[in-house]
């Protein structure tokens, strides 16, 4: 066994604590602000991102990119934590990460960075990125890149993967809360993740000073990608209506405060 | 045709600083790894340390299992070899006193006892990594770092023991009770030497397998005092003593252990010679106490400017979000969307809390800086002085204070431009490193205490402040941000590792060497030419504050009180200390506006227009901030300044020189007309009746200076209060995370 070339495909959006604040500016949609977010890496991302490191770790020959579009200074910005966290080469790509670029854009920007990986062997790719983005939640992007890297063999909000040798075993959501087990016997192959099994890793200083001796020099030549919204045109945006309704209650069984959820929510 | 030209609002404060500021301004953009310990340390302080705090986990003295845990985290993170060389396995190269500025600024965020917890093990370090042998490093250094999967080792954890006196025991903190003695001494072995110390106040004792304590001989055959490292598994008595009952800092343990055992001599610190059958320690303990404290003070500081930062985005949310879910407050409405920040009070009293934590985090943190940059120097200090051929002890005093007039030169030189400046002379005083170590060494004896004393001391009182602009809500357990336990812990923060009066004393005898002096004078000069090229900074401000001060400390240190005894010396602390306060506030100030000055510069060409102007409006704001602050530092100053140069006058009676009979003076009126109508009310009518006043009007001789100073700087702050209006206004626009980032 040669151990897999594992691609992960992982932007991001801002720190899912601030309020967003929809407006148009001069290249059209864009949140308020932007410039000055906290930006997290896209948390289903970041979960194909360890389960990646997971898997890289424990099949030996294998390796890890990050494929990441965004402000090259925001990208480095966040690297600081991520590099800490799990072992990887950085492919950056420089360009608008608001959550208002079109899928189909971002693809494309994606497959082309991924096509120009030296050294990357297609055969033993395996694709990984989040199952959606927390920032457009499109759930298309990363079918598109397989789609454009001829990559047939697709899975959508996985949960889990087993190896055996080439062999993947494969646990992806479906629909009505059940779970799909499939087969595939040997990369390439395309994950979507969902939120994977694995709890995030903790911060590893060395880890870190080892990956920005990659990072920084990928940053630096990092390609810039012109994202409009093309022909889309956004009519409208706004922030989700907020209720707050308060009531001060002790000793509730957690059935009933769930119970009590669930109906509330159902009125709403 | 005529145009119309649209005003267009400059760029302010449209979100809080992000870590992309914060690295320009404190100077570390360029260092990944210090980038990396900030996420690193806010990871822990953000989430495990933060859940034992929101979970009560403070409410014991004892070392709980949750408390415990936090260890695991604080390795897990890598902070637990933040001052361990790369060699022994740390990942830190150089100097490490801004990487554990940042380490402690950060778990501090949430809880300065869990700052103090990780970094005691660095104090237990410090004399090791100060002064320790080649032998002493790689055991213990390499020994605190965490066993790696499969390597079997123990994991060494240490504590620094020198406080002891037990209260009321009449021992002072001068003095060691500590004793070592020589327990066997075999012909062709190493010395046995037996070690009795009562630590009080030892923090980490709770899991510390070892111990670095300082001790004095007991012992003709040994000499002076020193430090040793004691091991739990030494022979004789490691017992760890009693937990202290302490409300602060809960997340540390701090226990006040006793020792009583026997160590081969190797453990001295930094080693030791035989000399005429007498163990002679290579350093003394008050050389490593001196390397050390003088760094690690500097971090207490910064415990306490986190603290006060941490408490903006808190006390807005709490503001704004305070009426509503009451059953008038509909969306959209003022007192909805605004709450309490309707009122100009509350945003200007935060303005106060956010302007003095941004002051004493430059001042915390140039600090840090500036240590990086000389420890390379100080520790060739031996060196150095071997060179010159500068003696130990007095006559080594004597010899330095000959080289002073250069020092001073050197200083007054570097603050001239290159191009007017005697090139040829500046290099001869710049190359010469006995020089420069004077320079550095008189910058760090004021920048240490003055970090510790006005970060510290100043910064619990402002905390108070913010815990007050929660009202009851920030004296409870639910407190977001748990500032009411921030405002506490800010007390001990100013006590432990010397304090406040141990900080006055050190700064009234070191900010009168006149190499600092010097440098103080450059300041003043550099102030200006910024408030030339920048105004609306404070410099202009601050540069009046800071001549009042020179002036006023040059004064005293020749003024003489009421009663003929000299102002300025080591008992006159009613002088020397509030002199000390003053320029404190100064420092603070002025490393504010560098620090704003810094992001101006960097950020001038930000990639993209929107960040390009949102970084300007965030230095738009720190500029009003850093205003605010200057014209608060001046009040202070000219306070202080005029407190001591009138307050220890004795005030005319109406029996002295200074009245006159009403008689004398209509007679003088023929030779002096105007002076009858000048000295009408310092005036005694024949029957003895005067004005209705204490006394004649004082004299002012030889303070017509310090007057015109005075006056000057009055008109100095100018403006402020428009900048504080600005940056208050700004507080209710800005636009903050929906909830706060970790637990309350």
């Amino acid at each position: 066994m040669a151990g897999f070339h594992i691609v992960v495909c992982g932007g991001m959006v801002p720190d899912p604590l601030q309020s967003l604040e929809p407006v148009v500016g001069p290249d059209g949609p864009a949140l308020k602000n932007e410039a000055m977010l906290p930006m997290v890496l896209d948390p289903w991302a970041a979960h194909s991102l360890y389960e990646a490191a997971h898997l890289a770790a424990h099949a030996p020959g294998s390796k890890v990119w990050l494929v990441s579009l965004g402000p090259k200074a925001r990208l480095q910005q966040l690297m600081m934590s991520i590099a800490q966290k799990v072992s990887f080469e950085l492919v950056a790509l420089d360009g608008a990460a608001g959550g208002f670029s079109d899928a189909y854009e971002i693809a494309r920007a994606l497959a082309e960075a991924i096509e120009g990986i030296p050294d990357l062997d297609r055969t033993r790719l395996l694709l990984f990125g989040g199952c959606a983005s927390a920032a457009r939640d499109a759930g298309v992007t990363m079918s598109m890149v397989a789609e454009r890297l001829g990559l047939t063999e697709q899975f959508l909000g996985v949960d889990m993967l087993e190896t055996d040798g080439d062999r993947l075993r494969i646990k992806e959501r479906v629909e009505g809360g059940r779970y799909r087990i499939s087969e595939c016997d040997a990369p390439p192959a395309m994950l979507a993740w969902a939120t994977g099994t694995l709890p995030i890793p903790p911060n590893n200083p060395q880890l870190g000073m080892q990956n920005m001796r990659s990072i920084m020099p990928a940053l630096a030549r990092a390609k810039s990608i012109p994202l409009g919204s093309g022909d889309v045109a956004f009519g409208a945006v706004e922030r989700p209506v907020q209720r707050r309704e308060t009531r001060v209650v002790k000793d509730m069984p957690p059935e009933d405060i769930a119970r009590e959820i669930v109906a509330w929510m159902r009125e709403g | 045709m005529s145009t119309v030209e649209t005003e267009r609002t400059p760029a302010y404060l449209t979100t809080l600083p992000g870590d992309d500021v914060r690295q320009i301004m404190w100077r570390f953009a360029d260092r990944y790894d210090l980038q990396m310990l900030v996420q690193s340390s806010r990871t822990v302080a953000r989430g495990p340390v933060a859940r034992v705090v929101a979970e009560g986990g403070r409410n014991t003295h004892e070392w709980s299992a949750a408390k415990q845990s936090l260890l695991q985290a604080y390795d897990d993170a890598g902070l637990t070899t933040l001052s361990v060389e790369p060699e022994y396995g740390g990942f830190i190269t150089g100097p490490k006193n801004m990487a554990m500025a940042l380490a402690a600024f950060e778990l501090a965020w949430v809880d300065g006892g869990a700052a103090t917890s990780s970094l005691a093990t660095h104090l237990a370090l410090a004399p090791i990594h100060e002064k320790g042998t080649a032998e002493q490093c790689s055991k213990y250094m390499g020994g605190c770092v965490p066993p790696r999967p499969g390597e079997n080792r123990p994991h060494l954890r240490g504590a620094f023991a020198l406080t002891e006196p037990i209260p009321f025991a009449g021992v002072q903190t001068r003095s060691l009770a500590g004793k070592v003695r020589v327990e066997a001494w075999n012909e062709g072995e190493e010395p046995l030497l037996r070690v009795e110390k009562r630590g009080r106040f030892i923090t980490n004792m709770d899991f510390a397998n070892f111990v670095t304590a300082a001790v004095d001989s007991d012992d003709e055959r040994i000499k002076g005092s020193c430090m040793v490292i004691l091991e739990e598994g030494d022979p004789g008595t490691f017992d760890r003593g009693a937990a202290t009952r302490k409300l602060v800092h809960q997340l540390s343990s701090t226990r006040d252990p006793i020792f009583n055992m026997v160590v081969p001599a190797s453990r001295i610190i930094g080693g030791y010679t035989i000399q005429d059958g007498v163990i002679v320690p290579n350093v003394d303990h008050n050389e490593v106490i001196r390397a050390v404290f003088r760094r690690t003070r500097v971090t207490v500081g910064l415990m306490t400017a986190a603290k006060l930062v941490s408490a903006i985005e808190p006390v807005i949310r709490y503001h704004r979000n305070r009426f509503r879910g009451g059953p008038s407050e509909t969306p959209g409405s003022p007192r909805y969307e605004l709450g309490l920040q309707q009122k100009e009070d509350v945003l200007h009293r935060l303005i106060e809390v956010w302007a003095t934590g941004e002051a004493s985090a430059s001042l915390g943190f140039a600090t840090a800086r500036f240590f990086d940059d000389f420890d390379p120097l100080d520790h060739r200090r031996e060196e150095i002085f071997e060179t010159h051929e500068i003696p130990e002890g007095r006559a080594g005093l004597r010899a330095l204070n000959q080289v002073i007039p250069q020092a001073v030169e050197f200083v007054e030189l570097s603050g001239r431009p290159a191009a007017v400046r005697d090139g040829a002379r500046y290099e001869e005083l710049a190359g010469d490193e006995l020089i420069e170590f004077l320079v550095g060494d008189a910058l760090a004896n004021v920048l240490c205490p003055a970090c510790k004393l006005w970060n510290t001391g100043h910064g619990a009182t402002m905390m108070r402040e913010a815990v007050s602009l929660m009202g009851g809500y920030g004296i409870t357990e639910d407190c977001p941000g748990f500032l009411g336990q921030k405002w506490m812990d800010a007390q001990l923060e100013a006590t432990y590792e010397g304090p406040e009066a141990v900080q006055r004393r050190q700064l009234s005898l070191t900010m009168t060497n006149e190499i600092f002096l010097a440098q103080f004078g450059q300041w003043i000069l550099e102030l200006r030419r910024i408030a030339g090229r920048r105004p609306g900074t404070g410099a202009c401000t601050l540069a009046s504050a800071m001549e009042l001060w020179l002036w006023t400390i040059r004064r005293l240190q020749k003024a003489k009180d009421a009663d003929g005894k000299a102002l300025y010396g080591d008992k006159r602390q009613g002088v020397t200390f509030p002199l000390a306060d003053a320029l404190c506030w100064l420092l603070a100030s002025r490393f504010q506006i560098l620090d704003v000055l810094e992001l101006e510069e960097k950020t001038a060409g930000s990639e993209g227009e929107e960040a390009t102007e949102a970084m300007q409006g965030l230095v738009h704001f720190f500029s009003d901030l850093a205003h605010t602050q200057a014209a608060r530092a001046a009040g202070e100053v000219d306070r202080i300044c005029t407190d001591l140069l009138y307050g220890y006058n004795r005030h005319p009676h109406w029996d002295s020189e200074y009245a006159f009979p009403r008689g004398d003076l209509e007679s003088l009126e023929t030779v002096m007309p105007g002076i009858a109508a000048c000295s009408e009310r310092d005036a005694i009518d024949e029957d003895g009746s005067h004005a209705p006043k204490a006394g004649p009007c004082v004299r002012f001789a030889g303070m017509e200076t310090f007057q015109a100073l005075r006056a000057k700087l009055g008109g100095c702050g100018t403006g402020s209060g428009l900048a504080k209006d600005r940056a208050a206004h700004a507080l209710a626009n800005v636009m903050i995370p929906e909830a706060q980032d970790y637990p309350a």
